[in-house]
């Protein structure tokens, strides 16, 4: 086997585990806080591209600059999601809890159809098409990046919910949610803010995927998928789970394609994903149920 | 009597309806079916799944698949029925024996489903990525027909066929069961119900009936592709109408595709032509999660009240 085409795709593998970790790690917060299985949580994050694609192609401003701006706009787009209506079905059996969140996927999905129009985008940012090398193996510097920042993200959520008392409220109301609102804290606007916190990592995950990627108002259920199989891989709410997962399986996607056609490599993901719950459903690291 | 009279009016209907209104039935009485089959598994035992849309491509590839073969799509379609219901098996056994249950069932059905899109859209004999397109040689044992008035009939056959196949089962013990297991698994288990015996059942007939509805979809279509054979927004379309209509009861996915397929089809035609492709399925988005928060049990509620009065004596004279 060419060993240095295996090492190139454990690079690239690697460096886009960063940003399926940042996706999912939106995914297991909103599941550790609420409980709540977001279906709509690829389709979000395309929102965040288009946003993103929006302001870099009417204001010109790069991706990677306008990355705080779109993370805020989906945080504000998670937050009335999530007061408007997934706070009113958090007693809903599991079964009915499925349904409106497909629904709202499907809306975001089509809403984004018909502002943008069925056909591929990819804009030309500045490092777009940028690389340098080390050793034998090619590096687009547009992938680092977006690694990096991704870390970065994922390390400072992290932070937050140790040690601020925003993050502590969360935490207290994930724990317990009676006990939180029995120490007099806002149970439902704490959970309005996480909802919106997990979305502004999945919208900023999308900001980091734009430059390396088309865009296509189609491609939400893919990254929903990828989201799940990530958290179930990492432990459904477990965080730094999440980021391990993310990295597992940006690799092992990226390996298959040495053995399959490119096109084959979810079935790798899915089969892992299969193997995974029947035989360790609280994920590899530990998880909340 | 009421039922009757509904019966002689659908039966007579394509008396008086163009081409065009035509196919709108042959459209709600094919959502209604699929609906039905996917009501008997999540609306009676309450196992969600989210992959139905396997066992309808399943049904279209087999039967068409054989096809080629001479053999005629109305066997075809019973061989699709079997595969189906064997590949539903599979899952099931895997999801039930596994204690997968919950948000984890629905992502196992949904890989199941993505799993098979993914090998069809490989397999050279299957069309691959390209899709089949089937060739038109119309006559009854190639299960094609000219004109929209066969299918009108047979697809409103498969309705009747699942009303009556479904309501046997509701009465049935096997029913009984499966509305136990609904309501609680566990309680269920602990009264001495084999709750694995009948979730499999559940769910062997739901993918058998699904898949025959495949086959219809083919030789009315007459195209098969994977990615809407297989795919997500497939098994979200066919789940819509039973939820909106009322979950486990026997009349709402009719309901729910009585509303909702003129809907989609009519706004699909009227916002396609305005360059507002996609509006209908916001709408259909919006008015999902509207029902589910503010009408849980369906439409159907609604309906039945307005019934009532219509329906009374009828329950009067069976209790006398």
């Amino acid at each position: 086997m060419d060993s240095t085409l295996a090492l190139q795709l454990v690079v690239q593998g690697i460096l886009l585990g960063g940003i399926y970790g940042l996706i999912a790690m939106g995914l297991s917060l909103i599941f550790g806080v609420m409980g709540v299985i977001n279906f709509a949580h690829g389709q979000m994050m395309v929102m965040g591209m288009y946003v993103s694609y929006w302001i870099f192609v009417l204001l010109g401003i790069d991706p990677y600059l306008s990355l705080v701006i779109v993370a805020a706009v989906i945080f504000v787009l998670g937050y009335v999601i999530q007061a408007s209506v997934v706070n009113r079905i958090l007693d809903y059996p599991e079964a009915m809890q499925v349904l409106p969140l497909v629904s709202l996927g499907l809306i975001l999905e089509n809403t984004a159809l018909l502002f943008w129009g069925p056909d591929y985008r990819s804009p030309q940012t500045a490092l777009s098409l940028t690389t340098f090398w080390i050793g034998s193996v090619m590096v687009d510097v547009s992938r680092l990046i977006a690694f990096v920042l991704a870390i970065v993200i994922t390390i400072l959520i992290f932070l937050f919910l140790k040690k601020s008392t925003s993050g502590k409220r969360i935490r207290a109301a994930a724990d317990n949610r009676t006990g939180a609102i029995l120490v007099g804290i806002d149970v439902s606007r704490i959970y309005n803010i996480s909802f919106g916190i997990g979305a502004a990592t999945t919208g900023a995950a999308g900001v980091l995927l734009l430059p390396l990627m088309p865009l296509s108002p189609h491609m939400g259920h893919d990254f929903t998928l990828t989201a799940f199989i990530v958290v179930i891989l990492g432990g459904m709410g477990n965080l730094m789970g999440a980021l391990a997962g993310g990295l597992i399986l940006g690799l092992a996607e990226s390996v298959a394609t040495l053995f399959l056609p490119a096109t084959l490599k979810q079935v790798v993901s899915f089969g892992f994903l299969v193997i995974i719950m029947l035989f360790r459903p609280q994920g590899i690291f530990g998880g909340k149920k | 009597m009421f039922i009757a009279a509904v019966m002689l009016v659908l039966l007579t209907l394509p008396l008086v309806l163009d081409k065009y209104a035509l196919g709108i039935f042959v459209m709600i009485y094919f959502y209604a079916y699929l609906g039905q089959s996917w009501n008997v598994l999540t609306g009676y035992t309450g196992h969600i799944s989210l992959g139905h849309a396997l066992y309808l491509g399943a049904g279209a590839y087999a039967s068409t698949y054989l096809a080629q073969f001479g053999i005629s799509p109305w066997i075809g379609m019973l061989l699709g029925g079997l595969i189906a219901a064997a590949i539903s098996l599979f899952l099931g056994y895997l999801g039930f024996r596994f204690g997968v249950r919950g948000v984890y069932f629905v992502i196992l059905t949904i890989a199941f489903a993505e799993i098979t899109r993914l090998i069809v859209s490989h397999v050279e004999a299957l069309g691959s990525f390209s899709g089949i397109f089937l060739d038109f040689n119309p006559s009854f044992i190639n299960f094609q027909f000219r004109g929209n008035l066969p299918y009108y009939y047979i697809s409103l056959g498969f309705m009747v066929f699942s009303l009556i196949a479904v309501r046997l089962l509701e009465v049935s013990k096997p029913g009984r069961f499966m509305v136990a297991i609904r309501e609680d698994e566990e309680a269920a288990q602990a009264l001495g119900v084999n709750t694995f015996k009948y979730n499999m059942m559940a769910i062997a007939i739901s993918a058998f009936m699904t898949s025959l509805a495949g086959t219809f979809y083919a030789n009315y279509i007459f195209y098969l592709n994977p990615n809407t054979m297989f795919g997500m927004s497939t098994s979200i379309e066919l789940i819509l109408r039973p939820i909106v209509g009322g979950l486990g009861t026997l009349f709402g996915p009719v309901v729910g595709s009585f509303i909702l397929t003129p809907l989609s089809e009519i706004s699909r035609a009227y916002f396609a032509k305005g360059g507002l492709e996609g509006l209908h399925l916001i709408l259909y988005g919006i008015l999902t999660i509207l029902v589910v928060l503010f009408m849980p049990k369906g439409i159907i509620v609604y309906v039945n009240r307005l019934l009532k009065p219509i329906l009374q004596p009828a329950v009067k004279n069976k209790q006398g």
